[in-house]
């Protein structure tokens, strides 16, 4: 207990200040008031879905739940049901095997809701995947998207600024 | 027949590999020897060669303790099929029904013949991977049934999990058969995640296709960036700069060293010690952020390319990769002290998920779960390619096949793997780092394979008209593993299976191309 807490104590606080947000993100023009907004500022719950990604923009959200980057210091936790969540994070093209799992999970949220594509699989086209009988490309091909965040994969710090910008009027 | 009766020839290229064309008993004798031999099965896929008036083909890689043997079999136009090779691997069952959903090449007397990858983007009686299909072809939603297998008996019942789950996680789906809290039977459904790798690898142009194998599976880019530019310089029959070999070395090292940090981060939040996700993950970032300005990516991907690598050091980068292992390496002493205290992770590691050494061999689990079962082999020690060859590399190995000892050999290697990228910054002496690849011949033939942090990374390419790819075919060590996280869930409990999934971190991109 001794040696945890000296870790602890030695590691400090590494978490640094939050990107601004930025409006080239941004797909649809902002859908909700300002009073809706002010709830999510304070308070984000997301679910994330992977329908085909490379598993490396995963590795990205992953980091950006830990220390440096501090999400859930912020109010923003990740949920494990979409009937809890506010934002639906979509990393990846969406395979057409993974196509009815996305639209259910989409479907399964309640409104309000917005969409952030991570990665530039799911921002553009499919990325290296493209369109095929297999792949259905952009996450945009199947679910409304608010705010896209190019990057293969994108930074922690982009993912976060994404996130922050699709909650910002 | 023993193998000296089969007229192989040297697949050019770093990895030591022989190809020969035989027939079907010649492929059924040199899998029994390699049995009989402790060999393994490494890979095994399909190609369609009609458009050349050759038929299909099936391709087999066995890893025999002198190298690597790459047979091809060739099949008919109309209804291909062979015997299964099931019986004596069984990690053959999944990829030989991956090989009929994609190419109509059947396995004949093999006992599972459900589909595999194939779920309902494309109807029963459509292979996608044939040439005849263009790769655009899109098919109305097909029938996604799949015939689990049920397991009845008095108080059994079924929890189905995913494809998508709780946590940040790739999709699959679980079918736990229980009894109360204890796991009778999982049986896996994979194949969410196909989106037609294989099949847009065709036509690609080399260089473009690099990128495409370095996506496979993202967390292993380095890995598969290596073995396709192995293959791909083997076609070429180039040599690659000695300096971008050690600099090659050095990214696979640090690739693993920071997936391990990761998992071992992972594995204690697992068992609520989520001081253990915040520690490694801090020094998984501090690696990531040198990678990012050393190397130009935080994940390394694009750096390896055919030729060499992408760039060279900057003139501070060793000095800051020394000092950044000799903080990862103090800390993490710290933190293997902490985990080997803690009552209650070592409660939850010790004993969890066991893969018994000799069910390890018969199933042919490979990689790290391997080494942490008993099986000693890990490509650097026994097939060093270069710079390994020259390093001495100190395999890791534990017994007990347990969480304790998946924990236990990642903690050893991150340790080797601090010492290994030490070695190559001292050895790598200056030169350039890239080489251009002259255009490849059509028909030529590579394979590539690296021992990435989860195991055996192949790539095997085939090059066409115009230098461009004809058929590129990625193998993760994931299609050996997936059916032993099967077998080592058995009589755990079902909250222990996040635990024992984590252990082994299995990709399920790099598995449903
Ligand atoms: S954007 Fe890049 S890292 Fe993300 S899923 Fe696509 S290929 Fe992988």
């Amino acid at each position: 207990m001794y040696t945890l807490l000296k870790q602890i104590a030695k590691a400090g606080i590494v978490s640094e200040p939050p990107p601004e947000t930025d409006e080239a993100l941004r797909v649809t023009r902002q859908r909700l008031d300002d009073a809706i907004l002010e709830q999510f500022g304070r308070s984000l719950a997301i679910r994330h879905v992977d329908p085909g990604s490379c598993n490396g923009c995963e590795l990205e959200i992953h980091m950006a739940q830990a220390a440096h980057y501090n999400l859930e210091g912020r109010g923003i936790r990740f949920v494990a049901s979409p009937r809890h969540a506010d934002m639906l994070l979509v990393t990846g093209p969406v395979s057409r095997h993974m196509k009815v799992a996305l639209l259910r999970t989409y479907d399964a949220m309640p409104a309000p809701k917005l969409v952030v594509a991570i990665g530039d699989c799911g921002a553009c086209g499919g990325g290296i995947f493209g369109e095929s009988y297999a792949s259905c490309g952009a996450v945009s091909s199947i679910i409304p998207v608010d705010v896209a965040v190019p990057g293969c994969p994108p930074t922690p710090l982009a993912i976060l600024q994404g996130i922050l910008t699709a909650i910002t009027k | 027949m023993s193998l000296d009766d089969l007229t192989t020839q040297p697949i050019p290229g770093a990895v030591s590999a022989r190809f020969a064309l035989v027939s079907e008993a010649q492929l059924r004798a040199a899998c029994e020897r390699a049995k009989a031999d402790g060999g393994r099965l490494l890979a095994l896929w399909g190609c369609d060669d009609t458009d050349l008036e050759r038929g299909f083909a099936l391709n087999v890689v066995l890893a025999l303790r002198e190298g690597l043997l790459c047979l091809r079999l060739p099949l008919a136009g109309e209804h291909p099929r062979y015997a299964s090779l099931a019986d004596l691997f069984p990690a053959a069952t999944r990829m030989q029904r991956a090989v009929y959903d994609l190419l109509g090449v059947h396995a004949q007397g093999g006992t599972d013949t459900r589909k595999w990858l194939r779920h309902g983007a494309w109807p029963e009686g459509v292979f996608p991977l044939r040439r005849s299909v263009p790769i655009d072809a899109a098919f109305a939603p097909a029938d996604d049934r799949y015939a689990f297998v049920r397991v009845e008996g008095e108080g059994v019942h079924e929890i189905a999990v995913g494809p998508v789950h709780a946590g940040t996680i790739e999709p699959g789906h679980f079918r736990f058969s229980v009894v109360g809290e204890a796991v009778l039977r999982l049986e896996q459904r994979l194949g969410y995640k196909h989106k037609g790798i294989e099949k847009r690898a065709e036509g690609m142009a080399l260089d473009e296709c690099a990128r495409l194998a370095a996506r496979v599976s993202g967390d292993c880019t380095v890995a598969y960036a290596w073995a396709y530019a192995q293959a791909a310089e083997g076609i070429a029959a180039m040599q690659v700069p000695m300096r971008a070999v050690w600099l090659r070395g050095i990214a696979l090292e640090i690739e693993r060293v920071h997936n391990h940090l990761g998992d071992l981060g992972y594995l204690g939040n697992d068992v609520a010690l989520a001081f253990g996700f915040f520690q490694f993950w801090r020094l998984k970032e501090l690696v990531l952020r040198l990678n990012a300005a050393l190397f130009g990516h935080r994940y390394l991907m694009d750096y390896i390319v055919p030729g060499g690598v992408a760039r060279d050091l900057p003139l501070d980068g060793p000095q800051r990769l020394y000092e950044l292992a000799a903080t990862i390496e103090s800390e993490v002493k710290v933190l293997r002290g902490i985990y080997d205290e803690h009552a209650g992770a070592q409660d939850r590691f010790i004993g969890a998920g066991r893969v018994a050494p000799e069910l390890a061999q018969a199933l042919g689990l490979t990689g790290l779960p391997g080494r942490a079962s008993g099986l000693a082999w890990d490509l650097r020690v026994n097939h060093p390619i270069a710079p390994y060859d020259q390093l001495d590399v100190r395999m890791a190995i534990h017994d007990q096949g347990d969480v304790a000892a998946r924990v236990s050999v990642r903690f050893d290697e991150v340790f080797e793997s601090l010492r290994l990228i030490r070695a190559m910054l001292g050895r790598a002496t200056a030169g350039p780092v890239h080489e251009v690849v002259p255009v490849a011949r059509e028909g030529g033939f590579g394979i590539g394979l690296v021992e990435g942090w989860r195991g055996e990374v192949l790539v095997a390419l085939e090059t066409g008209a115009g230098g461009c790819v004809r058929r590129m075919h990625p193998h993760d060590p994931s299609w050996q593993n997936w059916p032993l996280l099967e077998r080592a869930v058995i009589d755990n409990i079902v909250p222990d299976f996040p635990l024992i999934n984590k252990s082994f971190n299995l990709s399920y991109s790099g598995h449903d191309l």
